[in-house]
This record gives structure tokens, sequence and C-alpha cells, in this order.
């Protein structure tokens, strides 16, 4: 964990609405492990004073690369960082992905730019996997060409139907798990909205497979004080055997069934 | 040659190296921000609140940013006073600052138990009493706002405990200097304040409350100018120190506190965005004494220029 006073080297639109902002910072960079995060000081508006989490999409040396869609305040600031630009990090943050098992077949599952945050474990994963990736609409798909030069296999879900099999991520991959896994044993790796980890978690601990979801709350300092960040987990030791665990430091990954779910979620 | 100017502070019988400490709430328990801060450059680390036994806090979402500020209904989540001491103690008896423990409970004896173990523990230093948290609903927003349980619970915590102890005064109260004077009168050792001001942040399109307590505590420097006020009010109404908080992000701010009566001040929601913003707040008192000539903070607690008398004579 480290702060660092990173500069912009480029900032160009995606696909859609999405943007990659790429950032020199020779501190954090190379200590990115998949699935971790860096809290960004924004420059503008300066009334918003809290950092703004992003899950680092690929590091490539001192480089770190995020991928981001403008929605609130912090991320439409965001969109006018320029080449130069010093942009304050902290970072790396949170536990990360775990490495998939020897025996198990890498099964990443994505909602929208839920695959940013993926990407480095397919990465460092020695084989190739396959990748379930959901969204509203062509265009909410991304990153696919990125998976699939690391050799992996993509299967796509669009709630429209624009690309892929018209319907949710689940689609595709109840359908691969019924029938393309024979004596296979999958291993799940998730990031995306909250029903859809649930989603994949209850698959998991339904065939009995681990499922990794990685867990995004509105989130405050990042490292651990603030006590916003929390989500409900398993705990036999706890009153009503649950607790809360931080999101930025015991998360934002965790095993499916140490997760407790709130309706509606 | 300019002769080093001095920092230090007296809270009692406790000195600090420096005016500037880490404000209850924003620093964990102090093992949260070690690989980021210099804790033996801090002049004391104030610790989350304590109570007899452990508490989970309030549902998520528990806090909502606002223009220049944060509001929080974290609802005082801890590992009680036999986990803090357990699980945190040890660490920060290894780490050469003071180490001041916020203390809260549900009832006035409460209080006085949670003050009298940590008054017979080593590694803790001072009490600051959290009679003011605004998202405890069993009692505890009652004690800050009202006089009579404020003195009976500084006159109970001060029979209980022989270290220094420091009210934390909560805002919205019709006559801060009040309050101040009868912690004086209870044998407080200093005041603190202001603890976080009551608000509240609606989602318009839901109706909902952003908040899940719906209502909550603003900090940040959204507050500092209503704390700025306060403090003066405060520190003009007593002869003991006043430790300053509310919405310092710079040495500025910090320094405006001092000069209306604060004696030491800490750095709270700033610590979230900037680590080290109490680091960067030191250095800035220590170049500002220097530039205007004084040879320690004590005299520029109080220097405020004005012909009125403090409580508005």
């Amino acid at each position: 964990m480290r702060l660092e006073n990173s500069t912009v080297i480029e900032q160009f639109a995606d696909q859609g609405d999405y943007r990659r902002l790429v950032l020199h910072a020779p501190a954090i960079a190379p200590e990115v492990r998949p699935g971790q995060f860096v809290h960004m000081r924004l420059p503008a508006p300066a009334d918003a004073i809290l950092r703004r989490p992003f899950s680092v999409f690929r590091t490539h040396a001192d480089m770190l690369e995020i991928l981001y869609k403008p929605l609130g305040r912090g991320t439409r600031a965001m969109q006018r960082l320029s080449r130069g630009d010093a942009v304050g990090l902290l970072g790396p943050l949170g536990n990360g992905f775990p490495m998939p098992s020897p025996v198990t077949v890498p099964a990443l599952v994505a909602g929208g730019y839920g695959m940013a945050a993926l990407y480095l474990l397919a990465r460092a994963v020695r084989r190739a996997g396959i990748v379930f990736v959901g969204g509203a609409t062509a265009s909410d798909i991304l990153c696919v060409p990125e998976f699939k030069a690391l050799g992996w296999e993509v299967r796509i879900a669009t709630e429209d139907g624009s690309l892929g099999v018209r319907g949710l991520v689940t689609a595709p991959l109840d359908a691969w798990l019924a029938a393309d896994l024979g004596d296979r044993r999958p291993e799940l790796f998730a990031c995306g909205p909250n029903p859809m980890l649930r989603a994949v978690g209850d698959r998991a601990i339904a065939g009995g497979w681990r499922a990794w979801l990685s867990v995004d709350r509105s989130m405050g300092c990042g490292v651990g004080a603030c006590l916003t960040c929390v989500q409900k987990v398993r705990d036999p030791a706890a009153p009503d055997g649950w607790t809360w665990a931080r999101v930025c430091r015991e998360g934002p990954v965790f095993e499916c069934r140490d997760i407790v779910w709130e309706d509606g979620e | 040659m300019t002769p080093t100017p001095d920092l230090s502070a007296r809270i009692g019988s406790l000195s600090l190296r420096n005016p500037v400490m880490v404000a209850s709430g924003t620093f964990g328990y102090g093992p949260e921000y070690a690989e980021l801060v210099d804790l033996e450059r801090l002049g004391a680390i104030v610790v989350k609140g304590i109570c007899l036994e452990p508490t989970r806090g309030n549902p998520p979402p528990r806090t909502v940013e606002t223009p220049s500020g944060l509001i929080n209904a974290i609802g005082l989540p801890g590992p009680g006073l036999e986990g803090f001491v357990r699980e945190y103690l040890p660490f920060l008896r290894s780490v050469p600052t003071p180490v001041i423990v916020n203390i809260w409970g549900r009832t006035v004896e409460e209080y006085g138990e949670v003050a009298a173990r940590l008054d017979a523990t080593d590694g803790v230093h001072a009490l600051e009493i959290n009679v003011s948290c605004p998202n405890i609903r069993e009692g505890s927003h009652a004690f800050g706002v009202r006089l009579d349980s404020f003195r009976r619970v500084v006159e109970t915590v001060r029979a209980r405990a022989s270290k220094p102890i420091i009210p934390k005064l909560a805002p919205n109260v019709s006559d801060i200097a009040a309050f101040a004077r009868a912690a004086e009168e209870c044998g407080a050792d200093a005041i603190s304040l202001i603890n976080s001001v009551p608000a509240m942040a609606v989602d318009i399109e839901t109706r909902r409350p952003k908040l899940a307590n719906v209502i909550g505590g603003l900090t940040g420097p959204a507050i500092h100018p209503i704390a700025v006020k306060l403090v003066w009010e405060a520190a003009g109404a007593v002869r003991i120190p006043t430790i300053a908080m509310g919405g310092i992000v710079s040495p500025a701010d910090a320094i405006e506190f001092l000069i209306v009566g604060a004696a030491a001040v800490a750095v709270g929601t700033a610590t979230f965005v900037e680590p080290r913003t109490a680091h960067a707040v030191v250095d800035g008192i220590r170049e500002y004494l220097v530039r205007h000539g004084l040879r320690s903070v004590a005299e520029l607690t109080g220097s405020l220029r004005t012909g009125r008398d403090p409580c508005g004579g």
C-alpha cells in the first residue's frame, strides 16, 4: 500500500461511453495483483472530497490502466484529465483474487465493466479458461479482444440481444455448466452487480464448486479506518453467525459461501 | 538564525510533541494507517470510540458524500473494551505516541466502568468522553446536549479515572460556553470540539434517505467555519485547554483554531482523503510560527485580535 503522485500518460474513449485512463505509477503499478484496486484523488470538483476506488484493468511495467464509465460528478470530471496531469493514487488495495486451483477450469463471469477487474487474473493464469460477459447492450461488452488475445474463449450475453445470446450472463454460463463441462471442475471468478454475483454464487454452492466474488460497495478511506464499505459475512463465532467485513481490507473478493446477502440483492 | 519554535502542547498531565492529533473515528485503532502515516510524528492518536461490549454499528449505507463534506452514521461499531485491549493495545503500546481512547456508554454507569478499566490499563494516556455522537440513539445523544446529563457523565468519569479526561462537546447546543464551563467545573482536564453536526441527505429520485440510519453527522471542510466559531466561544469560557477539530484540511485551518483559542487540534475526515494531512499540518504550523516570529504554539493560542469579548459582550 503506497501513496503516489501519478501522471496521466493518455486517456481515450473505449466503445460507448466507456473510457480508458493510462497512468504512470512506477511505485504502485508493479505491485498490483489481480482483483486489487486503487483509490484515486480526483482533481475536480473541489467539493467532492473523497477519493474514488477503481479496479485496475491492467498494468504494464510502470503503467497502470483504468477502465471507467462517467456516471457521477467525480467520474465526469475525470474525463477532462489529459497527458501530464497529476493524479494522486493510493494502492494497491484489497485482497485480490486467489489463483485458480491447478485442477479446475477457471471460468470468469463479468457484468459490464466488471470485465476490467478480471483481465489481470486471466493474464496471470498460465492456462486459458473461459469468460462469460453480460451487459445491457453490445457497447457494454468490453475488453473481448484482450481476453481472446490471451487465448481465452469468450461467451457473450446482452439483454437486448444486440450481441451474443439474448438474456443475462447466467444464460451462457448455465449452458456451459450443463453441457460443455463434462467431468471437469470449474472455479468461478466474478465481478459485476450484486444480483449477478449472487446468481454465480448460488450455482457454485449447488454444484459444490468455489466462486470468488468481487464485491462493490460505496467506499470511504480505502484502508479500513472509516468502516463505510461493510459487507455482511458469515462468522460462526459472532452473534447470529455473521459479522461485518470491510470490503477495502478483507475484500473486495469473498468466497461465495462467506457472503450473507440481504433481501433484494 | 531563528530558533526552532516550540511545538509542544500540554493536556492536563499529558505532554504532546506537537499539537496535531488524529480525531476519533477517522484513524481506526492505529494499525490501519501505519503503512502510510509516520505515527511517531503525530501529537497523539485518538482511537475510535470504545464501550464495554463489542458493537456492530449501523447497516450500510453508512456514509454519504455531500458538498465539501461527509455525513456518517457508522454507529460506533467496535471490539469492546476487552477486544480493544487484546487486539489493538499491544500495537499502540509499541508506538511512542500518546494514545487517547474515546469512550462511550449507553448509561452513565457504563461510562464510569469503561473509564475505570482504561484508567487502570497501561498504554492508555487519556480519555476522550464521547457524549455527543449523533448516531447512538440509546441515550448518548441526550448526554451531550443537556447540561444536567452532561455533568453527570463528566463527574462520573472524573470520579473513576485519574488520567486526563477530555469531554467532546456537541455543536448543536444553544450555549457552548455553558458546556465548556460545566466540563471544567466537573474536573475535566481539557475539552475537545466539535463533534459532527447532525445532518441528513435524501435521494430525490427514490425519496429515500441516503443513510440507512436516516440521520448522521456531518464532517469535513463544510463544518470548519461553524467549528471555528464554537471553539472561539468555548475556549474563551474556560482555563483548561481546548482541542479543536472540524474540517481541518490545511495548516491554515488548524492555525485558525489555534488563534481563536485552541491549544491543540485534531485532523479528521481529511485523513481519509490524504492520509498524511496531520504531518502537513505540523509542518505548516512550524513554518507559520517561524514566519511570524513566534517562539511557541502557546504564543499563538488565543491570540485573536478583536475588541470583542468572546461570549458576545
